[in-house]
């Protein structure tokens, strides 16, 4: 006994045990009620039937009597029963006396005694045991009326109609059961995959995503919402794989430098002059080693969803102008134009040393990659539109651009195109920027604007396009996959 | 002046103090929180540099707070190897007077600690900045030298007008990207270089004076004379 009792308990523990349990249990109780309710209506309706040509039998009857008297009540009766067809009307009359007038019954059944009541009682009709409803009814001189009628048909009716719905249990059993069934085995199919997903992430794998039906329904939702965190994983994934690796190679390549620089210092310096010399220049090496070391962390920092607590409305007109004319001195020691467009005011919703620090690493890549001579824009917009409302800040710039196989690559760690080997830079400034865009829920994407770039960051104008993250991060994780699907437009060079 | 350095690192501690002593200042050493705490109490100093993380139960935070809360307003530079966003605005927001990271130029230190220094004798409500023959007016905005006006852009005056203020003083790169713009990151390029150029360009070269100094590995100085 134990054991089963145990065996129970351990199903009922699963959710779609229960659900289908639940099932079959709401299937029974529909039927159920269904076939009590077919069952009442239709005896009852018949039933009623019956009492109301009783009722009308004896009206008619009455009236006669009220003519003609007992006599003519008797002849009536026994006309009636000559011209029942059906054979079902039952008539009985006694006097006063208790005697037997006339009628079909050969004697008063003794149940039937108060009047106004409907009796339903077996009797002999026809010299064959029947079932009738029969009522009584007394006349004003004391005679007693009885009048029926023989609802044998009625009976096998109801005979029929119990047994139907006693048989009808066992399909309705087995629907139920197929039923429950099936519910189970959907809940367990719908949830079974994201369940297989969850515990190979578990193990330690990154699965392929969830299939989705297409039906959007709740289960593609929970498979959507389980793929957005899947993406998310992965990105840091890949963000810590990143670092390790840019550790292992990217860092090792100054520190090498210094570290054999002291060394040959160490032994070779021939004067103090020589050896210092060595020394500064390795604390140079160093402090880009620190400064690619700071630049990391920022961007881990940022990734992992630091500094959104330090988020308010800002405009970004003058953050821009600010940093237009920070570079805007530089441009010009280049022989280069900074150009500023921009609408104001221009709200935003996001961390100003961010934004200014995304911006200026922008404006800081297309000045160094712009021509002499050139004319590098900075231009900022509300997009026209846009909902949740939002807006843009482009940098262009008539460089060589990033050729389009490139571009996905661009805002990877430590990437450097081939036009970039020879300026100075570490690779991470538009990592960087792609990362303030992700903290805000916005998007960053390259557009080649031949000739030239163009670096387009958008960002939420107000806390509520902001906080609409599931629609702007899908939008933004969209883009970020998307890069060579950049919009084609008159800018594109196909 | 003397300079309390509250540091757990010895080797970094040692390097600090030897460059502080070099550099014409007394200091003096603690080497966990209470320690420091008790000294800042007891005796005068013209600057404490303390650590964020020490050893001993009372980090820096804790020490600047109590010394705060004891009405002790010597000024208090951060150093630290918590770099993360919010780390230095807690540590300013707990009454420290400047931040600096780990690693750290000790010429950077020196100029951040002597700014603080200074900061605190500095007039604040002047109204005329003298410096040499250069002369601004704040309240008209003007700036002359040997009496001849020069015309300079609002983000110029405030580039002369911190430099200025710091005559005779180091000024970092950091220093002025903080102080004049406000931006607390590193702009890879040279932007203050060129900015500085451009100011050279309108105060010295027209009067062939040579006063912004470029200071080899650490930044800028105005020449006091």
């Amino acid at each position: 006994m134990r054991p089963i009792v145990a065996g129970l308990r351990r199903m009922l523990r699963s959710a779609g045990v229960r659900l289908a349990l639940a099932y079959a249990g709401l299937f029974a109780l529909s039927v159920l009620t269904l076939m009590l309710f077919l069952w009442w209506a239709t005896i009852g309706l018949l039933n009623g039937q019956v009492d109301a040509v009783i009722r009308a039998d004896a009206q008619m009857l009455s009236r006669r009597w009220q003519d003609g008297g007992t006599a003519a009540l008797l002849a009536n009766i026994v006309t009636r029963l000559a011209g029942d067809a059906d054979d079902d009307a039952v008539y009985l009359l006694l006097d006063p006396s208790g005697q037997r007038l006339g009628g079909s019954l050969p004697a008063w059944p003794a149940e039937v005694a108060e009047e106004g009541v409907v009796y339903e009682l077996p009797i002999r009709h026809h010299g064959e045991a029947s079932l009738a409803r029969l009522r009584r009814f007394t006349l004003p001189d004391g005679t007693a009326l009885l009048v029926g009628r023989d609802v044998q048909t009625r009976a096998a009716l109801q005979r029929l109609l119990t047994n139907m719905l006693a048989w009808a249990l066992v399909p309705v059993g087995i629907l139920g059961l197929a039923g429950a069934l099936t519910v189970r085995r959907m809940f367990t199919r719908m949830t079974g995959h994201v369940t297989e997903t969850a515990a190979a992430i578990s193990a330690g794998e990154l699965p392929p995503r969830i299939r989705l039906s297409g039906r959007e329904d709740e289960f593609d939702r929970l498979a959507a919402t389980f793929n957005d965190l899947l993406d998310r994983v992965t990105r840091l994934m890949d963000g810590v794989r990143q670092v390790s690796d840019a550790i292992a190679h990217d860092l090792r390549t100054p520190i090498t430098r210094a570290r054999a620089r002291l060394e040959d210092a160490a032994v070779h310096a021939g004067s103090t002059a020589e050896l210092r010399a060595a020394v500064e220049r390795a604390v140079v090496d160093l402090d880009g080693v620190t400064a690619v070391f700071q630049a990391l962390l920022r961007i881990a920092e940022i990734e992992a969803g630091a500094g959104r607590f330090a988020f308010a409305t800002l405009d970004v007109g003058p953050l821009l102008a600010d940093l237009a004319e920070l570079y805007g001195a530089v441009a010009e020691e280049r022989g280069l134009t900074l150009a500023l467009q921009t609408a104001r005011p221009l709200p935003a919703w996001g961390d100003r040393e961010l934004i200014q620090q995304a911006v200026a690493n922008l404006l800081d890549n297309a000045i160094k990659f712009s021509p002499v001579g050139g004319t590098v824009t900075l231009r900022a917009r509300r997009i026209p539109g846009a909902w949740p409302e939002a807006l843009e800040i482009a940098v262009l710039d008539q460089g060589p651009g990033i050729p389009p196989l490139d571009q996905a690559r661009a805002t990877d760690r430590f990437f450097r195109g081939e036009s970039a080997r020879s300026t100075p830079g570490f690779g991470l400034g538009l990592t960087l920027v792609q990362a303030v865009a992700g903290l805000h829920g916005g998007t960053f994407r390259l557009i080649d604007a031949s000739p030239g770039l163009q670096a387009l960051l958008t960002l939420p104008a107000s806390r509520q396009s902001s906080f609409d993250t599931s629609e702007a991060r899908r939008r933004g994780f969209a883009a970020e996959g998307d890069h060579q699907n950049v919009p084609v437009s008159g800018l594109l060079r196909i | 002046m003397r300079i309390l350095v509250v540091e757990d690192d010895t080797d970094v501690a040692g390097f600090v103090m030897k460059g502080l002593r070099e550099a014409g200042h007394e200091t003096a050493q603690a080497g966990n929180g209470a320690d420091g705490l008790s000294l800042a109490t007891r005796e005068p100093f013209d600057a404490i540099i303390l650590d964020r993380m020490l050893p001993g139960g009372m980090d820096g935070l804790g020490v600047l707070e109590t010394l705060r809360a004891r009405d002790n307003q010597t000024p208090v530079l951060f150093l630290s190897a918590m770099v993360g966003v919010d780390d230095r605005v807690r540590g300013l927001q707990a009454g420290g007077d400047d931040y600096l990271t780990k690693p750290f130029a000790f010429s950077e230190l020196l100029a951040r600690v002597e700014a603080l220094m200074r900061r605190g004798r500095a007039a604040q409500g002047a109204t005329r900045l003298m410096v040499g023959d250069l002369e601004m007016d704040l309240l008209s905005r003007t700036v002359r030298r040997r009496g001849r006006k020069i015309d300079l852009q609002p983000r110029e005056f405030r580039l002369l007008e911190f430099l200025m203020r710091h005559a005779g003083q180091v000024v970092t790169r950091t220093m002025l990207l903080e102080g004049v713009w406000d931006y607390h990151f590193d702009p890879q390029t040279n932007v203050i270089d060129v900015h500085v150029s451009r100011l050279r360009q309108k105060i010295d070269k027209p009067f062939d004076a040579a006063s912004i100094q470029t200071v080899r590995s650490a930044g800028y100085m105005l020449r006091a004379e």
